[in-house]
């Protein structure tokens, strides 16, 4: 194993660094790996939670494959692009606040979180008029579902649409907890929190920020993309 | 009096093998017991003796040893490739377990919380009863109305889930007359352990007797009954002859390949035809109009569609009952102009 | 012992430990020491699994007579939650999150778990999961088996399926967050020397379980998140009327489930080592080969799920190829079972409690393990499939194997929790009436299960009366076994004579430090010299 044992505690640690450093760690080093490794361990968890749906969708999709075609002529392909456009600017603000936080530029850490949750609330606006459409169209399941282009596939069209519902509805839950997230990080970051010597949550809510933002570059193609046109 | 009511005097430890496969499953069932045992006793012998000789007397005084590699890839190996044993001769048993005979003879069979329905060729049927003739194979097709159950006869040591939405299927050959239980095995419900009922493997003579003595209140064969469900539902107004196109004729069609408009090819077995009757628009033939036939979905019971499948099966006389059925070109039942078909989709 | 007891002189004043540092019940509720959230866990499953236990007592009840005493709803509702209740409340975070809670950070020579916060919130998880599960229960009950089998779950059953599938959904996370900090842990704050070669194995089996629990469980969590959609919604993805596979629910479910049953029994295979390398006063045999096989079951352990689908139909190809996998994960548990019976030879064995759980659990851990490979075999597992052979085996896995390590555990680490020895007679004829107990409850099923007894029957054919007596009078002995070592475990906690630092003359590092431990553990981080299980420098173990 690559990562070495806990370091001994006297090595040299500022007291710049000691304000930040938590009781049971020896060095901030120790803390951050300890951290950096905890929020991997739970993205693994998050990507095996997606993969249920993404499991299902693929039994599905072979399963009922005319009946997909037939939801894909629904996706707003349009909206969808855009929305993968907007996350990914995201992503480059995001990692733009890391970096500043890095180099303890403060106002440019609260710029940039602010532009990361711009981009964000516009994905989910636009998340919302797409999800409005399909309301209007009857096309949610559950909430008189009706699929009269296409009765031949009515069944198991509201099973590819609950799956669409699904996929993106979760990932929009992670949308809005990232945006809580941030909107912390931002009331921190004013409040001096973070510097080049402490900035583990800033980088810690950038990589799941940049997980969400993966997911939907999964989830465009395989809904919006690959059906029948 | 006594006697009965005491638990033990009926005491059984070993269920009486009444197929041929049930003998078959037993001889490996023995010899995993049996190598469970020498294995069992092994560990014992060996943690009775350490307990006993290495006691702890007045002192301590242990030898430590770190481990031998060749004592553990002995220990990983040897029991590896005996488990192999067990791994190969299983498997064989369950892949002949999967192919009934040519000759088997078909029963159907329908779980329902809470009851079987059992219906023969000659139209006859039962709840929670089946009456087969001993040496005879039997080939039982299996569907479900409402949740998961499974149909199991523990003598012949046979059991497969009945999926609904499926056909199962499982056979077995009895060898030994007698009255036996058969359970569901799939919890379904509150009644799970009243969804029981007697199997009877009768010799010839009984079979011939039950058979003659119409024990099941037969009403014509289960193909006259079918005909009869197509002719009420009015099936036979388009289905029995070219009506412009509307619709694929039915005759000479079971268990031949059909080409599909999405461009896929299913073979018209049991599954297929269970489908097309109850959700028409789900895998619509090349060269025809969905929306045209009714949804038979909850208009039909299961037991009807086993009806109507046999029917429809004695419409092709050269076919035997469904298995995996040859691969031949696709029969085109449809019109030829119908290769456009509606979706265009390629996969 | 009591007398010794006597002459320690009261006047003493105690020393600062992890109980008496602060009072009040917002010392405990607000709680980051692992050492305290371990106790907060074990009295939190204790009582599930008395919760659970008493199901389980009211059904054999019901399976005294042929055709039952209480109705089928009532049968159902209390098979489904015993089951219920005992997976995801018991088995589950029996040993993770109690002793190995308790013992890791001490084991690695840390101060605390990496998270600890976290480690308080998989509690407060835990406790909302149960409480969800608690009032399905008291409003009536779930009917569906702990298995939830759609299309059953999902559109025909009558009862609180929502709030139970929520519960286990809520209690898998406390799960994963356990598993999340374990596997951190281990990795991060390892004192100086700790090497991965030095761990002690219960180190490396809870490590393994962490992995099948992070990379389980949620998969789980979305599984019970579909299923409560088509419960509310009747979105139609586990109904098979409009084209939903109830096949799907069942991959998903024992993608989860099989791994979950590793999760239940690896943290109990660790505590064996621990237990038997202890009291044959010698290194554990094979020390590499126990704990990579630990790591071969937790991967292994994601491959094998299709054998519990051997008769739904699923192809021919894939019931091969699953069936080969089972063939495959039985080898690293021999290994461990060898390696274990291997350490004794030419140790110096003692007979202390805990060793006799060692004893208990080895023994009916192996029947339970080969009994699988009859359930691993194609042929016999379609005979054997559903019916009470499954129920013993995994019976005998499952409490055989993880209650009796549970236990054996406890009682090994007892007098480092609480700094208090339990008395030794009641302990060993406590060990004693459980094992008795447990094989003739379970045993007779064996039986009962070849000659066809199918599970979760309310009633059944009188010829199998007999060996259903036999198993529910098994099952009252076994109770009485379980509730003797809660009475004097409860006891002993006030009475019971001073245990001091090391009373059974333990390595590890655990037992160089004071009994209870202090709040952060370790005055000054350790720094680790040697290899775990060092029993061939006693005197120096001893001071």
């Amino acid at each position: 194993m690559a990562d070495a044992v806990m370091p001994v505690a006297h090595e040299a640690i500022s007291p710049e660094e000691e304000i930040y450093l938590k009781h049971h760690f020896a060095t901030p080093g120790q803390q951050m790996d300890a951290d950096t490794l905890g929020m991997w361990t739970f993205l693994i968890t998050e990507v095996l939670f997606f993969g249920g749906m993404f499991a299902s969708y693929a039994v599905y999709r072979n399963l009922y494959y005319g009946a997909f075609a037939s939801t894909s002529k629904y996706m707003n392909v349009t909206l969808g692009a855009t929305n993968t456009a907007v996350l990914i600017c995201s992503s480059l603000t995001m990692a733009m606040a890391v970096r500043s936080a890095q180099l303890s530029k403060r106002a440019q850490l609260i710029r940039y979180l602010f532009l990361t949750m711009i981009f964000g609330t516009i994905f989910l606006v636009i998340k919302a008029f797409e999800y409005h459409d399909k309301y209007v169209e009857h096309l949610i399941p559950g909430l008189g579902f009706q699929y009269e282009q296409f009765p031949q596939y009515e069944h198991n069209a509201q099973i590819l649409f609950f799956l669409y519902f699904a996929m993106t509805g979760m990932h929009a839950i992670h949308m809005i907890v990232g945006l809580g997230l941030l909107s912390w990080l931002a009331i921190e970051a004013y409040r001096r929190k973070y510097n080049e010597n402490y900035f583990t949550p800033v980088e810690m809510v950038g990589l799941y920020w940049h997980f969400v933002d993966i997911v939907w570059i999964f989830l465009f193609p395989l809904l919006y993309l690959i059906g029948d046109r | 009096m006594w006697a009965s009511s005491f638990p033990f005097a009926d005491l059984q430890l070993f269920p009486v093998a009444a197929s041929k496969q049930a003998t078959q499953i037993d001889q490996l069932y023995w010899f995993i017991t049996a190598v469970s045992a020498v294995m069992t006793l092994l560990i014992f012998a060996c943690l009775l003796a350490f307990a006993w000789k290495y006691r702890r007397r007045v002192q301590v005084e242990s030898t430590q040893i770190e481990g031998s590699t060749k004592l553990e890839l002995t220990w990983s190996i040897l029991p590896f490739l005996v488990m192999l044993i067990m791994f190969a001769w299983g498997a064989q048993l369950f892949f002949a377990a999967q192919n009934p005979p040519k000759d088997a003879m078909e029963i159907f069979v329908t779980g329902k919380q809470w009851m079987w329905k059992v219906q023969y060729p000659n139209g006859g049927s039962e709840i929670n009863a089946l009456h087969v003739p001993v040496n005879q194979a039997v080939k039982l097709t299996m569907a479900s109305e409402d949740v998961i159950h499974s149909f199991s006869i523990p003598v012949f040591r046979v059991r497969h889930d009945v999926m609904p939405g499926h056909y199962n299927s499982l056979w077995f050959t009895p060898t030994k007359p007698g009255h036996y239980h058969l359970f569901c095995t799939e919890y379904c419900g509150m009644e799970h352990s009243g969804m029981v009922g007697w199997v009877d493997v009768l010799n010839d003579r009984d079979y011939a007797n039950w058979l003659a003595g119409g024990g099941t209140g037969t009403a014509g064969s289960l193909v006259e009954q079918g005909r009869s469900i197509f002719m009420q539902n009015g099936c036979s107004t388009c289905h029995l002859q070219d009506q412009q196109g509307r619709c694929p004729v039915l005759r000479g069609l079971y268990n031949k390949p059909v080409q599909l408009a999405d461009g896929r090819t299913v073979i018209a077995d049991d599954a297929y035809i269970r489908e097309s009757i109850l959700e028409p628009n789900a895998k619509i033939a090349a060269g025809f109009q969905p929306n045209i036939m009714p949804v038979y979905k909850g208009q039909l019971t299961e037991a009807n569609v086993i009806q109507l499948i046999a029917y429809i099966r004695s419409l092709s006389p050269n076919e035997p009952a469904s298995q995996q059925g040859d691969q031949q070109r696709p029969v085109v039942i449809a019109p030829t102009d119908a290769n456009s078909s509606n979706s265009g989709t390629s996969r | 012992m009591a007398t010794i007891a006597h002459e320690i002189p009261q006047v003493a004043p105690e020393e600062v430990n992890y109980l008496n540092v602060e009072h009040g019940w917002k010392s405990w509720l607000l709680t980051t020491d692992h050492k305290r959230i371990a106790m907060l866990y074990l009295f939190s499953i204790t009582a599930m699994f008395f919760v659970g236990g008493l199901m389980a007592v009211l059904f054999r009840i019901n399976l005294l007579q042929p055709e039952g005493i209480f109705s089928p709803e009532t049968y159902n509702r209390l098979f489904s939650m015993h089951g219920i209740v005992m997976v995801f409340l018991f088995l589950v975070p029996s040993i993770p999150a109690t002793l190995a809670n308790f013992l890791i950070p001490i084991m690695v020579g840390a101060k605390d778990l990496a998270f600890p916060r976290v480690n308080l919130l998989s509690w407060y998880l835990y406790i909302a999961g149960a409480a969800f599960t608690l009032y399905a229960i008291v409003r009536g009950g779930v009917d569906t088996g702990w298995t939830f089998y759609a299309p059953y779950s999902s559109t025909y059953s009558n009862s609180y399926v929502l709030a139970a599938a929520m519960g286990i959904f809520i209690a898998g996370f406390s799960s994963i967050l356990t598993g999340l900090n374990f596997i951190v842990t281990v990795h991060k704050m390892r004192a100086p020397g700790m090497t991965w070669g030095r761990l002690p194995l219960f180190v490396w089996s809870n490590y393994a379980t962490g992995l099948i629990q992070v990379l389980g469980t949620p998969v789980l969590a979305i599984t019970m998140l579909l299923l409560a959609f088509e419960r509310i919604a009747h979105v139609g993805i586990f109904d098979p009327n409009i084209g939903g596979d109830p096949i799907l629910f069942q991959h998903l479910f024992w993608f989860y489930s099989h791994p979950a049953v590793y999760i239940m029994i690896l943290p109990g295979m660790g505590v064996i080592s621990e237990i038997v390398s202890c009291f044959s006063k010698k290194r554990i045999f094979g020390y590499n080969f126990v704990a990579f096989s630990s790591m071969a079951i937790a991967v292994l352990s994601f491959v094998v799920w299709g054998h519990h689908m051997f008769v739904t139909g699923e192809s021919v190809y894939t019931g091969l190829a699953f069936s080969f996998l089972s063939f495959m994960v039985a080898v690293p548990s021999a290994i461990k079972v060898f390696n274990w019976t291997a350490t004794m030879y030419k140790g110096s064995i003692s007979f202390d409690t805990p060793m006799l759980y060692v004893f208990g659990f080895i023994g009916l851990f192996t029947i339970g393990g080969l009994t699988g490979l009859h359930l691993a075999t194609l042929a016999t597992d379609v005979a054997t499939h559903g019916t009470y052979f499954v129920v013993a085996h995994f019976h005998y896995v499952m409490v055989g194997g993880m209650v009796m390590a549970f236990l054996g555990g406890l009682h090994f680490w007892w007098p480092k929790m609480t700094g208090r020895l339990y008395p030794e007679g009641w302990s060993k004829f406590s060990a004693l009436i459980i094992f008795i107990g447990f094989n003739l409850t379970f045993f007779p099923q064996f039986i009962l299960g070849y000659l066809g007894m199918p599970r979760r029957y309310q009633s059944y054919p009188p010829e199998f009366q007999a060996l259903n007596v036999l198993s529910s009078a098994g099952a009252s002995i076994l109770g009485i076994g379980y509730l003797i070592p809660m009475i004097y475990f409860v006891w002993s906690w006030k009475y019971g004579p001073k245990a001091g630092n090391n009373p059974w003359g333990a390595a590890g590092l655990e037992w160089q430090i004071q009994s209870p431990p202090t709040t952060f553990n370790f005055d000054e981080t350790p720094i680790v010299k040697e290899e775990a299980y060092n029993y061939g420098k006693l005197e120096e173990i001893l001071g």
